[in-house]
């Protein structure tokens, strides 16, 4: 028993031990008060969103803190994880009535369509590095965008059709799924909070596996000294794409779930202001921290709910508690302090 | 350091949470003893942004027919409060649901279109009665598949708009060569322009021109005025939002390119965008239900109590709100709320009564609702006369 725990809590296992902890800690809190205390409306509707972006923030994480590559397009796999899942959960609704299997159905297939776009991707973008790269994801994101936002797809008796561009599709009583700028609408709202926990178990599972493995060291290795980990072997691209493919499956699985918790979704929604929110979350949380990601995204995404009652100065204490915040924990004063209080609790424990 | 830090936070979190846990629910409306009742009417819109210019209109005059109503004799009070959406839908939720803890009984639902998509189907749950003062989206009101009976609208709807336009380029245009700048990503601005263009073909319109431009490409329209000048247009249709049209007014302009303007409701506010030129509006064509300069009783009190509180003439949107609080109050009289009346019936008994009424207001007389929730009256077209809206015919 004494092992097991010690094992857990050994330097290399901690981290994703207290990962899985916290996750599934504030689960089952949230739960308990749901069901006993009941919670308000506002908060219960940010419970999937909170979710997505945690997802979104650890994927991206993978490529910005663990991979080492700035990419501003993240967005870019969400809207095609989120239009996939609506395409398929509209186009399911009838066959497959039982919303948990449609749900998980849309979401593997959100997942699975972003990950072939985060190969295909990859294959140009992983040549460059530095801002050239971060460049070219900006411009992924754009072109995304855009396509979805020219797109008409839709259903009747006679199978799909498709349009581009100009909306031509005259359907016999069918059901539009995307149409063009005005996105999907009418879809129905299947996400739930559990749904969200066990993707961001599955999310940190696949990061953690990642991290440990043969590959992720590759990884680093390649992020820390270019040079010297071609020198030993290390496949430079390979393994980048490997990071960059993984972060996109996860994020267009966190888009498939975003989706599916809103009835009507619109393209103008996956702009350029995600990607950065996205960005800033990780950036917050710290790069590579995984721990931090899932705290600053919590932290990041409830706050400008909490100072609703600021109204008009709102957006403003925004920003001021962002910048304090920065400024605080990178504060080397602070640091050390904490450090040392850490360092007296941790000793206490160990002679016990 | 790692771990105290996240035990820290995770402490703060559940703490907020359960802090904000034991509020909510429906607690009705307050009672004064004096047979007066106060209604809690909510609402969300844009009051950050792009579009904030729309969220503080309807907000300052949704604020001033509340003020008259409760300084007023009138048996129905209300408590409003309007939640800050950014014109965003993920935010609409949001703001709906702290409305929702908070107890509204009656809402103006959003102000912006695309926002009031994503909330549409919660005030249908809920069975709250919503009448957008300026969403113009079909989707608001109803969908392919089904009927939002409790949402209405006050506002023309996006494909209305398209086929008035059409028609009154019709009958006052007729000679007119006319090119078209939409924003083809603008559910708003799309919207409106798909039936204006199927209306003009019907109607003969001479459209000459049709040229889109995105969000990513909303800061140099030059490509688009160039054609549409080559092409010999000498009016060009801007079923958009005001702030690129203060752009495409700035850059037509500059190029010496001088056609008729003709805008619908977005371009309603481009005089108080901050830092635009007000004269390069000058002869702007809009089609509004709302002239400032109208000379009846009830707009001429209106602009008033806006001009003197605000220090600006009141918009399209801002009429739009102010009538929306007082077709709420007519309808709660007509149905009879007072104390004790059952919360679950509301949003039926209001429902009923709009799709029955008649109401008169600054945005026309004799407003009448259809089933599916649109409204039926007669629009206006003004013309920007030494910076202000004048009835145009």
């Amino acid at each position: 028993m004494k092992n097991i725990f010690n094992n857990l809590f050994s330097k290399k296992n901690r981290s994703r031990t207290i990962s899985f902890l916290m996750v599934i800690v504030a689960y089952i809190l949230i739960e308990v008060i749901m069901n006993t205390v009941g919670m308000s409306r506002l908060f219960k509707s940010l419970l999937v969103p909170v979710c997505c972006y945690i997802i979104l923030g650890l994927s991206l994480n993978l490529v910005v803190g663990i991979s080492g590559e700035l990419s501003l397009g993240h967005a870019g796999f969400m809207a095609i994880g989120a239009f996939t899942a609506v395409c398929v959960s509209g186009f399911c609704a009838q066959s497959i009535p039982n919303d948990i299997l449609r749900l998980a159905l849309s979401v593997l297939c959100g997942s699975i369509v972003s990950g072939i776009f985060g190969f295909i991707i990859s294959v140009p973008v992983l040549k460059l590095s530095g801002d050239y790269l971060a460049i070219v994801t900006l411009a992924f994101g754009q072109i995304i965008k855009s396509l979805i936002n020219n797109v008409y797809l839709g259903f009747d008796s006679r199978g799909m059709q498709f349009s581009f561009v100009t909306n031509e599709l005259k359907l016999e009583g069918g059901k539009m799924l995307l149409s063009g700028p005005m996105g999907a609408t009418d879809t129905a709202k299947i996400s739930n909070f559990t749904s969200g926990f066990v993707l961001i178990l599955f999310t940190l599972y696949v990061i953690y596996s990642l991290i440990n493995s043969k590959y992720g060291r590759a990884i680093m290795a390649a992020r820390d000294n270019r040079i010297a980990a071609e020198s030993i072997g290390v496949d430079i691209s390979k393994t980048k794409t490997l990071a960059f493919v993984i972060s996109s499956v996860l994020a267009g699985m966190a888009g498939a779930l975003y989706a599916l918790n809103y009835s009507t979704l619109q393209p103008a929604k996956f702009d350029f202001n995600t990607s950065i929110l996205i960005l800033v979350y990780v950036v917050f949380g710290g790069l590579g921290n995984i721990n931090g990601t899932i705290i600053a995204t919590t932290v990041l995404y409830i706050l400008p709910e909490l100072l609703r009652s600021l109204q008009d100065y709102r957006m403003l204490m925004y920003a001021i508690v962002l910048i304090v915040v920065m400024q605080i924990t990178n504060s080397a004063t602070l640091k050390q302090t904490l450090e040392k209080t850490t360092k007296r609790f941790f000793k206490k424990g160990e002679a016990q | 350091m790692k771990k105290l830090l996240v035990v820290l936070l995770s402490v703060l979190c559940v703490l907020t949470l359960a802090g904000c846990g034991s509020k909510g629910g429906n607690e009705g409306g307050g009672e004064t003893g004096d047979g007066t009742v106060t209604v809690k009417l909510g609402g969300s819109g844009p009051l950050s942004g792009d579009a904030k210019v729309y969220g503080e209109a309807v907000r300052n005059a949704a604020q001033i027919a509340v003020d008259e109503i409760n300084a007023s004799d009138s048996k129905i009070k209300f408590e409003f409060r309007m939640e800050d959406d950014e014109a965003d839908g993920e935010k609409a939720v949001s703001a709906y649901s702290t409305l929702f803890d908070w107890g509204m009984q009656v809402s103006m639902f959003t102000v912006t279109s695309g926002s009031g998509a994503a909330v549409a189907s919660y005030y249908d749950e809920d069975k709250i009665f919503a009448i957008t003062p300026s969403g113009s989206s079909t989707a608001l009101v109803y969908t392919d598949a089904k009927n939002y009976p409790g949402n209405f609208q006050m506002c023309f709807t996006d494909p209305n708009q398209g086929v008035a336009s059409a028609d009154y380029m019709a009958t006052n245009f007729a000679d007119k060569v006319v090119a078209v700048i939409y924003k083809s990503d603008d559910v708003y601005s799309a919207g409106v322009f798909e039936k204006f263009k199927a209306e003009a073909a019907a109607k003969g319109v001479n459209v000459v021109y049709e040229g889109a431009f995105t969000d990513d490409s909303s800061t140099d329209f030059s490509t688009q005025l160039t054609a549409a000048k080559d092409a010999g247009a000498d009016l060009v249709f801007l079923p958009i939002y005001y702030q690129p049209a203060s752009t495409i007014l700035k850059q037509a302009n500059d190029m010496g390119y001088a056609p008729v303007f003709f805008g619908v409701d977005g371009m309603d506010g481009i005089l108080t965008l901050e830092g635009f030129d007000t004269s390069l509006a000058e002869g702007v064509y809009l089609l509004t239900p709302f002239a400032a300069d109208a000379t009846d009783e009830a707009t001429v009190h209106f602009v008033k109590a806006y001009q003197d509180k605000y220090g600006e003439t009141p918009n399209q949107f801002a009429a739009d709100a102010y009538d929306v609080v007082y077709a709420i109050k007519q309808a709660l009289e007509n149905i009879g709320y007072k104390e004790g009346y059952a919360t679950n019936g509301l949003c039926e008994a209001l429902t009923a009564e709009f799709t029955s009424m008649s109401f008169d207001g600054v945005t026309g007389l004799n407003m009448t609702w259809a089933e599916n929730g649109e409204v039926s009256k007669a629009p206006k077209a003004v013309v920007i006369t030494n910076g202000v809206y004048v009835s145009a015919n």
